[in-house]
């Protein structure tokens, strides 16, 4: 059960913010609401009046808008077209069978009018996947706004965009409520919240667990959020760097499409200090990280470990030489879903004694050793036979964090360790991170999360459009970070 | 499809697509240059010294365009070496596909000066009313099988079953045609027939989720089975009843079908050529310029943002894959209505190149159309050179449009992409 009993009251002119961690329900209410899902139970009221949505025509009938976490944008339209499906403008032509010829004047003239009188600045004519993510979250907003829609569902719309163009997004926001819209603003970002919510509804485990005002402080916000009191911050010792262990050297790699992602990087992450990688997804981080690994082809430059090159290698010989990785889409990179969570924790090691020899495995041993680490990283699952499939978010994360630790390791590289995982395995899988660096491994850590960056790396690595814009201090000022992170030049040198 | 941002291609800084001095461009340039050459010098040396001659009307004494053998064959081959020459420099993007056009009619041109010059004396011409008219005529099943095609898949359904669909529509409108002696009602029953097939198709990929190429290869199996078995049971046993069906006339369109060439081969013909022609240009028109069309696209290629857009996506793709079985039924009625009767297995495997010229069409309609006509042409030359003792084996001839196929879905004709859900069926939630 996805949602149980929630009640949520939005007014007009308001933006009310939905608060809660990863899970908790938020998506499931809304997508109820858009008419996407049926309700087993309880009613929906639009101006006092029951009303049955059935599907996301009802919705939009009546009122509703929604743009969704992952963008429903037809990346091979324009942005014109995309705005127009669904409730085209038509001239003539044997409507009986083809619903009209396109007035694509029309639907243009439709878009520039929406995006001034919103400042959303966007090209009628480009094509969708052209365009920066910001830019299609623009798009996405015009569309709802063009059918006339009283209420707009954001779900989670800043975990993609730049601190600048969430500053951006929050000014949009604001125009829209000045013109009457009502706003609800689904997030897990506690920052946010407190910047724009007229109010809040927390929910936690499908339940609403009560409404909150935006000057509530973001300890109380959290523990309402989590249901106990949480420790925001990490604390950490100052590190003491070592020796480097990897160290990249005009490292060129192109994506999938052959374009290039990662255009000459430099860096060096040294033993027993955390490197965090910051900026936007889609900035080459992944080829980066990839291309270390052995999974992607490095064009150009060298990648050494320990002084060793390693440019070249095979993944499997890459690990054994002691690197750890969390890769960042877990459920299809991280683990075998369908395999149990004890085999999953061998996946690295099942051809080595005590877990195999030659064509056989020991499924004792295996298991042994599964218990004993479900034991230690604070895996709930109800055996180690169960499937890893079976398991929240949050535990099939540790699952392959246990897995990557348990070797002796030089380097522990954790790409998105925390993206959707809830906050009770984010405070577990950061404390296992900061111990791994004090043990003397360097970690190299890539995330989106600027926070997670800010509160977890001893420096930081600005990566944008495949290249390292900067390498500051951890204490640098948030705007700051920002700005580079949206391809501003750096006014500071390396930390 | 995800949310994650990439790096957008407007900016050159680090999105310069990692090519290096062999582009496109200069790969296709440099392969006409080769074709080019090996015309001029091959097909120069083996051309006689006898005029080439192509006519234009249809008695071979009548009015022609006429060249020395081993003059064309060398002209046409240097035409062709410098389109090829004008791609390799790089600079020439703007007028590619002319360019790739002009470099592939020369080298053709080229191979025919040597062919028809070395044909047996008095045969040494070439009937161009009867290889245009033989190109569409040939051409014909594969446009509706691809237009069958277009339908299903731009909307995200695999058709694998236009063979079925035209093997169905044959029967059922020789079957019905006959029985009810009006090739009107036959053609009925033949889109009916193709629309059973991928009715099937319909709810066993859209409702059941099967998945759609194996269904339709299993459909193909079907109509065989079920066509050949009616055909030994009921056809056979009082052709006059059921397997003698009626003809559409031949019309001509008046003022011109009297052009030279093209008025008796595109001008005069039956329904089917017509309606061939006509469907193309209201498909390609309705899909880029409708409501419906840019349903159909958004369906097939994001259908998720077409749901939450109130488009009804399980009903247009039903819609659009029972139109294309229609269509593809009346494909295979122009088999049965007009020429032939129904025999067992008569398609044999056109529909499997209808759905290559689909995707060397690049799923578009006038692209299948045209790649219809490419393999159509294929067809016909082998049948001429056949005819007028070539020292190459027909065979090798028939051989030479896949070919042509594999090295053009390869790279030539630029980067093809599927609609981005063909065959992904759709779940709701």
């Amino acid at each position: 059960m996805a949602n149980d009993h929630i009640d949520l009251t939005v007014e007009p002119g308001e933006i009310h913010a939905l608060l809660g961690e990863n899970g908790a329900g938020k998506s499931t209410l809304m997508n109820i609401l858009y008419g996407l899902l049926q309700p087993d139970s309880g009613e929906i009221l639009v101006d006092g009046r029951p009303l049955q949505i059935r599907g996301p025509s009802d919705a939009i009938a009546a009122g509703i808008g929604m743009v969704h976490q992952h963008f429903m944008l037809v990346p091979v339209f324009t942005v014109a077209e995309n705005v127009m499906l669904g409730a085209e403008k038509v001239r003539g032509g044997a409507p009986w069978l083809t619903g009209g010829v396109l007035d694509r004047r029309r639907a243009r003239r439709e878009v520039a009018e929406v995006s001034e009188r919103y400042g959303l600045r966007v090209d009628p004519d480009a094509r969708i996947e052209d365009l920066p993510v910001g830019v299609q979250q623009r798009v996405e907003i015009i569309k709802a706004l063009t059918r006339e829609v009283d209420l707009l569902i954001l779900d989670e719309p800043t975990a993609v965009l730049t601190p600048q163009e969430t500053d951006e997004l929050l000014e949009v926001m604001r125009a829209l409520k000045v013109a009457g819209k009502s706003i609800v603003f689904i997030t897990h970002k506690l920052g946010e919240v407190q910047a724009i919510a007229d109010r809040i509804t927390v929910v936690r485990r499908g339940r609403t667990v009560g409404s909150a005002s935006p000057d509530t402080s973001r300890d109380e916000l959290a523990a309402m959020m989590v249901g106990r009191s949480v420790q925001l911050t990490v604390s950490k010792e100052a590190a003491t760097p070592g020796a480097p262990v990897l160290e990249v050297r005009g490292l060129v790699v192109d994506d999938d499409r052959g374009i290039r992602a990662v255009a000459g990087v430099d860096l060096t992450v040294r033993a027993g200090e955390v490197l965090g990688i910051a900026g936007v997804q889609g900035n080459g981080q992944t080829e980066l990280v990839e291309a270390v690994m052995g999974l992607r082809l490095a064009l150009d430059g060298e990648i050494s470990l320990a002084g060793e090159r390693i440019d070249g290698w095979p993944t499997k010989r890459v690990l054994r030489a002691g690197v750890g990785y969390v890769p960042e889409n877990r459920s299809v990179d991280g683990v075998v879903k369908e395999f149990t969570v004890a085999e999953n924790l061998v996946l690295d090691l099942y051809d080595r004694p005590p877990f195999g020899k030659g064509l056989a495995l020991y499924p004792d041993e295996i298991n042994k050793a599964a218990r004993a680490r479900i034991e230690q990283f604070d895996v709930r699952t109800s055996s180690e036979q169960a499937a890893v499939g079976t398991l929240s978010g949050g535990n099939q994360q540790k699952v392959i964090v246990a897995r990557e630790m348990s070797r002796p390791l030089k380097l522990f590289i954790a790409a998105q360790p925390t993206r959707g995982v809830d906050v009770g395995s984010i405070e577990f899988i950061h404390r296992q991170i900061v111990h791994e660096r004090d043990v003397g491994t360097a970690v190299l850590l890539v995330s989106s999360e600027l926070d997670e960056v800010l509160s977890l790396a001893d420096r930081v690595a600005v990566m944008y459009r495949g290249r390292i814009l900067a390498i500051v201090d951890p204490a640098t000022p948030r705007e700051e970070i920002g700005l580079l992170m949206a391809g501003g030049t750096p006014d500071r040198d390396e930390a | 499809m995800t949310a994650v941002s990439t790096i957008t291609v407007d900016e050159a800084t680090a999105a310069v697509p990692a090519a290096g001095f062999w582009s496109r461009d200069r790969k296709v340039g440099a392969g006409l240059v080769l074709l080019g050459v090996l015309g001029a010098v091959l097909f120069g040396a083996l051309a006689t010294a006898q005029p080439a001659r192509f006519t234009l009307s249809e008695d071979s004494g009548g009015a022609a365009l006429e060249v020395g053998g081993t003059t064309g064959a060398v002209l046409f081959g240097l035409i062709a070496a410098l389109a090829g020459g004008a791609l390799l420099t790089g600079r020439a993007h703007r007028w590619f596909a002319y360019l790739l056009g002009a470099g592939v009619v020369g080298f053709v041109l080229s191979f025919l000066c040597w062919q028809v010059s070395a044909a047996p004396a008095g045969q040494n011409f070439m009937p161009l009313v009867n290889v245009v008219r033989g190109t569409f005529l040939l051409a014909l099943p594969l446009i509706f099988g691809a237009l069958a095609g277009v339908l299903c898949e731009r909307s995200g359904v695999v058709n694998v079953a236009i063979e079925g669909q035209l093997l169905m529509g044959a029967f059922s409108g020789a079957l019905v045609g006959t029985m009810s002696g009006s090739p009107w009602i036959g053609l009925v029953a033949a889109a009916a027939g193709g629309a059973l097939i991928s009715l099937l198709l319909a709810v066993f990929a859209i409702r059941y989720l099967v998945d759609q190429v194996v269904m339709g290869v299993v459909l193909n199996l079907l109509a065989l089975g079920l066509t050949g078995f009616l055909y030994e049971r009921l056809m056979q046993q009082d052709t006059k009843a059921y397997n003698q069906p009626p003809h559409f006339p031949v019309w001509r369109i008046p003022l011109l079908s009297d052009l030279p060439v093209l008025g008796p081969a595109l001008f005069t013909g039956t329904i089917f050529l017509f309606l061939a022609i006509a469907l193309v240009v209201v498909i390609q028109l309705g899909l880029f310029r409708t409501r419906w069309g840019l349903r159909t696209r958004a369906v097939g290629e994001h259908p998720q943002a077409a749901d939450t857009l109130g488009v009804r996506v399980l009903g247009l793709r039903y819609r659009n894959v029972l139109l294309a079985g229609a269509i593809a039924g009346i494909g295979g009625a122009s088999y049965t209505l007009v020429i032939y009767t129904f025999t067992k297995n008569m398609i044999g495997g056109k529909g499997f190149i209808a759905l290559a010229a689909l995707i060397f069409g690049r799923w578009s309609p006038v692209g299948a159309l045209l790649a219809a006509l490419f393999f159509g042409f294929a067809d016909q030359l082998a049948t001429y050179l056949g005819a007028i003792d070539s020292v190459i084996p027909s065979e090798f001839l028939a051989m030479l449009p896949y070919l042509a196929t594999i090295f053009a879905v390869a790279g030539l004709v630029g980067r093809v992409r599927a609609p981005a859900a063909d065959g992904k069926p759709y779940i709701k939630g």
